[in-house]
């Protein structure tokens, strides 16, 4: 099979542009998801704590 | 040093060197009478410098286990004083290579200090060797704070570190030895681009398993952008620097690609580099600094999310907007213009985030120049973003393509953006890592922040009109329906504003000078008088109610 410039303009507009779609719905969820707002608040709080040692468990 | 590392560090780090004398000798061996050789030979000699390191420490007492109780700086230490010392020889290149375009004669008729050598020491000495210490050093720091988890190894680290910097030295030293491969942003020659692939994917792999100790259970943004950075100019790197050296004795090589290929591979690196050299890695950055500095978490976490993948999914079309008007089909440009023009969006959310965290701090970013450098850094960032997907508009590009216009838009970025973003970034960390209660001289950050930004403006102001009036002139026909002026004609009405970039460029490198200047006078000084300096700092006290206030001369 020869990889023609019709062939691959098809490629770009079919599969190219849903999976674009399908990566921005993707990325979407996971930020909006409910359960994931309480680690984002923390993680975004947590880097001004003034604690400057490693954890050590 | 060498009595931080652990002994089987100290037993590692001797066979890396020695593995490296021996490659430096083999290359010194075969690359006789070729730029090579030299490499060679600065390859043996640099090994062998650190092994006599290695040894005249090897006997000193191994490091405590305290050590783990701690973070695992002195790396990001280094990387910080190697940044400045290549700012100021980036810079300082760039300000000369900027006078040349000014006045050509002052090449001193040698080869060595010709445009087309000089030009890459100042692109790879600023982008590589400032902006790429710069990122290094700070991820090292960012993710342990983050991950709350120290770096794996002591040897790894340093193994980076020096190993980039090798890197540098060999691309800089090569292009004066006329040593390239002619691609723009990815110069050095087939060995040197080995030796970095090595290196990165070492960079990749300590990061990674410093994040897979993390005590944290999510990871924070910062870490996205450094990773995407690593990872992604790994892969392009790989891609764009395939080609077959014509000996395993000379410099020289051919790349794999030809033609409009090569072209397209070497804008999407291109690009690219900008995207997650220039971009990504300095977001991450951003996001971990600006919010430290001004005392408040991020805007909107879940904005910085969004942002980053519409950043990473758009930047890697956009690269085919160099290439308008070009052998390239007509659809990769319009697909690499129409991504251009979409990264607004991502763009504009990171540039709004930042701003919107300072939103409640104005008041610190008015007292503050460290904090004050970020802010600046934010409206660069939305600016030049801007004017980038603007510029990739085709008919917009057919007046702007090939002129100063260019060079206007990539400095915005490179200075108000880059520069600015690290200046902050570093003055914030030194003071912690020396533990020292501020830099040795506030006024000195004021001073490099006005000097800096007066630079920017003066330089950025210069190339945009240079840059038009050149397109302009350019389009401009005549009755008789031929060009209305020869290209010398334009080069003539640049004169002028090659001199002001070039007077631009000396405000920006002499802001640099003072910083390298303040940040070692802050390693060197010991802790200053904390209560001295609360006095100094307070406001004058309001007088009571009802006296009437002294006036001066009374």
């Amino acid at each position: 099979m020869t990889i023609t410039h019709d062939l691959l303009v098809w490629f770009s507009k079919s599969f190219g542009l849903f999976y674009l779609i399908g990566l921005s719905l993707i990325v979407l969820v996971y930020t909006y998801w409910p359960a994931n707002q309480k680690p984002f608040e923390h993680a975004a709080q947590a880097i001004l704590d003034d604690d400057d040692k490693p954890y050590r468990g | 040093m060498v009595a931080e590392l652990t002994k089987n560090e100290r037993q590692g780090a001797l066979v890396i060197l020695l593995a490296l004398a021996i490659t430096g000798l083999a290359m010194a061996a075969g690359g006789r009478g070729d730029p090579f050789g030299v490499h060679g030979a600065l390859v043996l000699v640099t090994a062998i410098v650190g092994i006599f390191a290695v040894i005249s420490g090897y006997y000193a007492p191994e490091p405590s286990p305290d050590r783990l109780d701690s973070y695992y700086d002195t790396p990001t230490k280094f990387g910080i004083i190697a940044a400045m010392v290549w700012a100021v020889i980036g810079m300082a290149v760039g300000d000369w290579v900027a006078w040349l375009l000014a006045y050509p004669e002052w090449t001193f008729d040698a080869a060595w200090a010709s445009f087309g050598r000089l030009r890459p020491v100042h692109t790879s000495g600023v982008i590589f060797g400032f902006g790429g210490n710069a990122l290094i050093a700070t991820s090292f720091y960012v993710m342990q704070r983050t991950s709350r988890a120290r770096l794996p190894d002591q040897l790894t680290p340093w193994f980076v570190l020096f190993g980039y910097n090798l890197f540098c030295v060999i691309a800089a030293t090569g292009y004066l030895m006329g040593v390239t491969q002619s691609k723009e942003y990815a110069e050095p020659e087939w060995y040197a681009d080995i030796w970095l692939v090595i290196v990165w994917v070492v960079y990749f792999v300590l990061y990674l398993r410093t994040l897979n100790r993390r005590k944290e259970p999510h990871i924070y943004v910062s870490n996205w952008y450094y990773l995407a950075f690593i990872l992604v100019v790994a892969m392009l790197h790989i891609v764009n620097n395939l080609a077959v050296p014509i000996s395993w004795g000379s410099a020289k090589s051919y790349s794999l690609f030809s033609g409009v290929q090569d072209a397209m591979t070497e804008w999407w690196y291109g690009h690219n580099a900008v995207a997650f050299f220039l971009t990504s890695g300095f977001l991450g950055m951003m996001y971990y600094y600006m919010p430290k500095r001004a005392g408040r978490p991020i805007y909107s976490y879940r904005m910085s999310i969004i942002s980053f993948w519409g950043i990473t999914f758009f930047y890697m079309w956009a690269g085919s907007h160099h290439l308008h008007y070009t052998a390239l089909p007509q659809w990769v440009q319009s697909l690499g213009m129409t991504f251009s023009v979409m990264l607004l969006v991502p763009s504009w959310v990171s540039a709004g985030n930042a701003l919107m965290t300072l939103n409640g701090a104005w008041h610190k970013v008015r007292d503050d120049a460290v904090l004050r450098f970020m802010m600046v850094a934010a409206v660069f960032y939305g600016l030049s973003t801007f004017e980038g997907s603007f510029m990739a508009i085709r008919p917009v590009n057919a007046l702007s393509h090939y002129t100063d216009w260019t060079v206007g838009h990539v400095h915005a970025g490179a200075l108000g953006w880059v520069a600015m973003i690290t200046f902050g970034a570093i003055y914030a960390s030194v003071p912690w890592l020396w533990k020292r209660n501020g830099m040795y001289s506030a006024k000195l950050v004021e001073a490099h922040f006005w000097l800096a930004l007066a630079g920017t403006i003066i330089y950025v102001f210069a190339m945009w009109n240079s840059g038009i009036i050149q397109g302009l002139m350019w389009r401009t026909y005549n009755e008789s329906g031929t060009l209305a002026y020869s290209f010398v004609d334009s080069l003539v009405a640049m004169h002028p504003y090659y001199i002001a970039r070039a007077v631009g460029g000396v405000f920006f490198l002499l802001g640099a000078i003072i910083g390298f200047y303040n940040i070692w006078m802050t390693i060197r000084t010991a802790s200053q008088d904390e209560a001295a300096q609360n006095t100094a700092d307070r406001p004058v006290a309001e007088p009571a109610v009802g006296v009437p206030a002294l006036q001066p001369g009374e």
